[in-house]
């Protein structure tokens, strides 16, 4: 067997978004040698598409926001099922985090006194999200990026990571190609920490880039570390729908927060219809309420077009389902009617730029088509608040591929400063743990390398088999999980999906690709496709066990939420290619944290 | 409404290359960035491209349509005749990887030699303020999205390798005026724009600015500006003579 190209580090970071980015900044300020690999370009990962900003209680607009309140809306928003110290950390550290990117060049939009400006989101008391127009994640990765090039940690880009390699339950390193050469390079380090982001191309109709493709999940569920609260995937309800090339494109919810309602084709401003129990006593219910909200905020209670995203989702879905739909399937978001263009060209440059371009829209003058479409996944590595920790030791986590923090539901704005607060807490603790490691470093075994090289050839072989296409399996999966694992879920649909997805997974057997291994995307999206279908199987298993519906997880034959299932998570682990999954009660909040729930 | 599209995609490596013709059905609403993927999805499995957002904001999908700089996530077909043949090819001021795929690590490089944001200390209460007037220029140069389009056009570089040393293009001009704009910084980067980086160079031709898919006046906001400034430090004589014993503005020279 070749000699690979190896490299040795304290700390490795696996992905280049915001969460591995501050991550390996941390790590790097800690005294750790560290490396970050990322899939694409840096700078390209999926926060660079974020828009509408970045959640932090500053208070420099609502001088009565605290973390408090930023910990209540968003264990509200997630339907109390987040783990509560994450939650809790991240609202009382979210200011810090941003803040410090103004240290390293941000330049956030100001308030009239000079301070960072905050915009208001859905499920969000106060406005509160730290925003630049509406490309904020462009300015938090590129502020990230500049700061580790600075610091002049080394960077692979265009680097895969296919496995995660343990000796004796610990890590060892980790195992990738190069995409530019298809060469294969092992790295030695007792320290990952995963920062590969979500799943979203599992589904048909997604936000997500090629990348998201749950590497992380399946690669830490591989090493041995248990993913929570996979049943809860965040369908946005707001995506383009027309013309069908960018269906599923991200309509940001700033539209909404900065004043753009929902109507159906009668016109109809049908929100109101769709105000759950749970959100009553904080929603408006007539639309002078929910207008006066904008800038009187004590005397006015939110609009509905702002209840969680799980809540806006359901009703578009249901508008649609009852025939109240657009032509091309949506509903009618409309801020033209609402805002005076030139606030809608500062505000929103990159939506109306993005209708003008791709839909002949002008959204100072008309209204939008939107309709749902899959943007973040609530799931994923099971990890320790504090540390970042997984189960496996050495192995950390942060942003969107861990789980927990958002329970079944997220709120927009809460995942920028999530990888922020646990991307730097990841990347310290990672490097702490290496630091006290000192010569003891868990070993690389060669078997174990030589047996990832063979895995990651093998859509190569060609062993006289029936040929499968990559990208027809790929589709043929995403149109699978659209149908059958979607907004809205039953015991037969999930059931139908497992059979499918095992039909699929025996398909996968057989990929056959052509060309070479230098920069070849149908052998990438094979190898990809292996963790698609474990994210997949993950996904529609724990859809099926949960009997009740809640935040991103909606039963049809489970209509409302379960206080039993209130109480507990579901666990999944995979062992030789096997799921299972079982039942994990919640960590029990403190008192005076409970008490905050209690004072209405 | 769909039609048979047909296009010529350049494939090839560092080594050769030619134009490969294809067909293929395209829908209504259509980019050309769908076009390829359909070809890659259906024709030519190992077609290399970069691609993340389709939407035009991460800057991965740079190349040229009929001879064209342009972002392929962001090129309508409606802008071409349904019987016109549309040629891509990747940037051509940057080596070739494969096929639509070109190494673009010039960029990164030039990123690197760029002296950092050096702010000075917060306001007491932790927080920095700036007002949104002074923020503005600054936030219209970061609405970059580093596709490299205006790099790949400037004339400077472009057929000329051996500039690239000395030169760190457009992208990297915006961002030394971004720097020099910004009113918490405390570095002064004009000597090392002009010298260093190649300011000089630029004869403001504006070809960058015309490329520019995020609309950025490149050349009139950010070059034109940071010339001007790069001559104020240089020629004024009080500077010039003073420099040596007192900062005008108080920055630190790098
Ligand atoms: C269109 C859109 C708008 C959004 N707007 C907002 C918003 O306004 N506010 C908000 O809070 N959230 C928003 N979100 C959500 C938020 O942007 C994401 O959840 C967040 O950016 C994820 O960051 P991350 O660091 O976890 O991962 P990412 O930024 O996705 O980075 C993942 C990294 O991992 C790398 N990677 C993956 N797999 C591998 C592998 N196998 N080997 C090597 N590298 C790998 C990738 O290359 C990439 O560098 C939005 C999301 C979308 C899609
Ligand atoms: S204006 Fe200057 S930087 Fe821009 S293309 Fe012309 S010479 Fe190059
Ligand atoms: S300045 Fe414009 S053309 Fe140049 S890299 Fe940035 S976005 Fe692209
Ligand atoms: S794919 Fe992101 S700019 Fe084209």
């Amino acid at each position: 067997m070749a000699e690979f190209e190896r490299h040795s580090y304290d700390v490795v970071v696996i992905g280049a978004g915001g969460a591995g980015l501050r991550a390996a900044i941390a790590a790097h300020d800690a005294g750790a040698r560290t490396a970050i690999i990322c899939k694409s370009l840096l700078g390209k990962a999926h926060t660079v598409m974020a828009e509408g900003g970045a959640a932090a209680a500053m208070g420099n607009l609502w001088p009565d926001d605290s973390w408090r309140v930023h910990f209540r809306d968003t264990m509200r928003g997630g339907k109390m099922l987040n783990n509560w110290r994450m939650a809790q950390l991240h609202a009382q550290e979210a200011p810090e985090r941003v803040l410090e990117l103004e240290e390293w060049g941000a330049l956030f939009d100001r308030t009239p006194d000079g301070l960072i400006s905050q915009r208001d989101f859905g499920g969000h008391r106060y406005a509160r999200l730290a925003h630049v127009g509406d490309r904020t994640g462009l300015e938090m990765i590129r502020t990230l990026q500049q700061r580790a090039v600075a610091l002049g940690i080394d960077v692979f880009m265009e680097c895969t990571v296919t496995e995660v390699l343990t000796d004796d339950g610990a890590v060892a390193g980790a195992f990738g190609y190069w995409r530019e050469s298809g060469r294969f390079i092992v790295f030695e380090t007792p320290s990952i920490v995963l920062a590969t982001g979500g799943i979203g191309k599992v589904y048909e109709v997604t936000s997500n880039s090629w990348e998201y493709t749950g590497d992380g999940h399946a690669l830490g569920l591989r090493a041995g570390a248990p993913l929570i609260n996979m049943e809860f995937v965040q369908f946005h309800p707001t995506g383009m729908v027309w013309p069908p090339s960018v269906r599923g494109i991200l309509v940001t919810e700033s539209v909404r927060g900065d004043g753009g309602v929902l109507k159906n084709s009668e016109g109809e401003r049908f929100m109101f219809n769709y105000i759950p129990d749970f959100f009553k006593a904080e929603t408006a219910d007539t639309e002078e309420e929910a207008d006066g909200w904008y800038d009187d905020k004590k005397n006015n209670r939110r609009p509905p077009e702002l209840l969680p995203r799980d809540e806006v989702a359901r009703a578009i879905n249901s508008e649609i389902k009852a025939g109240r739909g657009s032509p091309h399937g949506g509903v009618f978001l409309d801020i033209a009617s609402r805002r005076s263009p030139e606030f809608i060209q500062r505000r929103l440059p990159s939506m109306y730029h993005q209708f003008k371009e791709l839909a002949d829209v002008d959204i100072t003058a008309e209204p939008m088509e939107i309709g749902p479409t899959c943007h973040y996944v609530m799931g994923g590595v099971e990890v320790d608040a504090d540390t970042g920790a997984s189960a496996v030791t050495g192995l950390y986590a942060a942003g969107e591929v861990s789980g927990g923090m958002h329970g079944s539901n997220r709120l927009g704005g809460n995942s920028l400063s999530d990888l922020l607060v646990f991307g730097r807490r990841a990347g310290l603790n990672a490097a702490y743990y290496a630091g006290r490691l000192s010569e003891s470093r868990p070993q690389v075994s060669e078997r174990d390398v030589t047996a990832a090289g063979k895995a990651a050839l093998a859509p190569f072989s060609d062993a006289g088999r029936v040929d499968e296409n990559p990208y027809t399996l790929q589709k043929d999966l995403q149109a699978t999980m659209q149908r059958l694992v979607g907004i809205i879920r039953t015991r037969e649909e999930l059931t139908q999906a497992l059979v499918e997805l095992e039909t699929l997974k025996e398909r996968a057997k057989h990929i056959q690709v052509e060309g070479h291994r230098q920069y070849n995307p149908g052998w990438h999206l094979a190898l990809d496709l292996a963790n698609m279908l474990l994210v997949a199987e993950c996904v529609a298993t724990a859809a099926l066990e949960r009997e009740e519906s809640r935040g991103g997880h909606t039963r049809d034959d489970f209509p409302l939420p379960s206080e039993d299932w209130g109480s507990k998570n579901l666990v999944l682990t995979e062992k030789d290619g096997v799921v299972s999954l079982k039942h994990q009660p919640l960590q029990t909040m403190p008192g005076e944290l409970q008490q905050l729930f209690e004072e209405e | 409404m769909g039609y048979d599209l047909s296009m010529r995609v350049w494939r090839g490596d560092v080594d050769s290359g030619e134009l490969a013709p294809y067909t293929v059905p395209v829908e209504e609403g259509e980019v050309v960035l769908d076009a390829v993927h359909r070809l890659q999805a259906t024709q030519a499995p190992d077609l290399a491209v970069r691609w993340n957002c389709k939407a035009g904001k991460c800057g991965s999908c740079s190349a040229e349509v009929n001879g064209r700089p342009r972002l392929m996530c962001m090129t309508r077909l409606t802008d071409y005749d349904p019987d016109e043949t549309i040629t891509v090819t990747p940037m051509r001021t940057f080596p070739v990887v494969k096929d639509l795929v070109c190494d673009v690590s010039y960029n990164y490089e030039k990123a690197r030699e760029l002296p950092a944001f050096a702010p000075g200390p917060p306001d007491p209460d932790g927080k920095r303020r700036m007002m949104q007037a002074d923020v503005e220029r600054g936030q219209e140069f970061r609405k970059c999205i580093e596709c490299f389009l205006c790099q790949n056009t400037c004339h400077v570089i472009r057929d000329h390798e051996e500039n690239k040393p000395a030169f760190a293009g457009p992208r990297f001009f915006l961002r030394y005026a971004e720097l020099d704009m910004h009113p918490l910084d405390t570095n002064d980067r004009r000597q090392l724009a002009q010298e260093a980086a190649g300011l000089g160079m630029c004869n403001i031709t504006k070809c960058c600015t015309e490329v520019c898919p995020e609309n950025i006046k490149i050349t009139d906001n950010a070059i034109i500006p940071m010339k001007e400034r790069v001559v104020d430090r240089r020629y004024d004589p009080l500077v010039w003579l003073g420099s040596k014993i007192f900062r005008r503005d108080e920055r630190t020279e790098v």
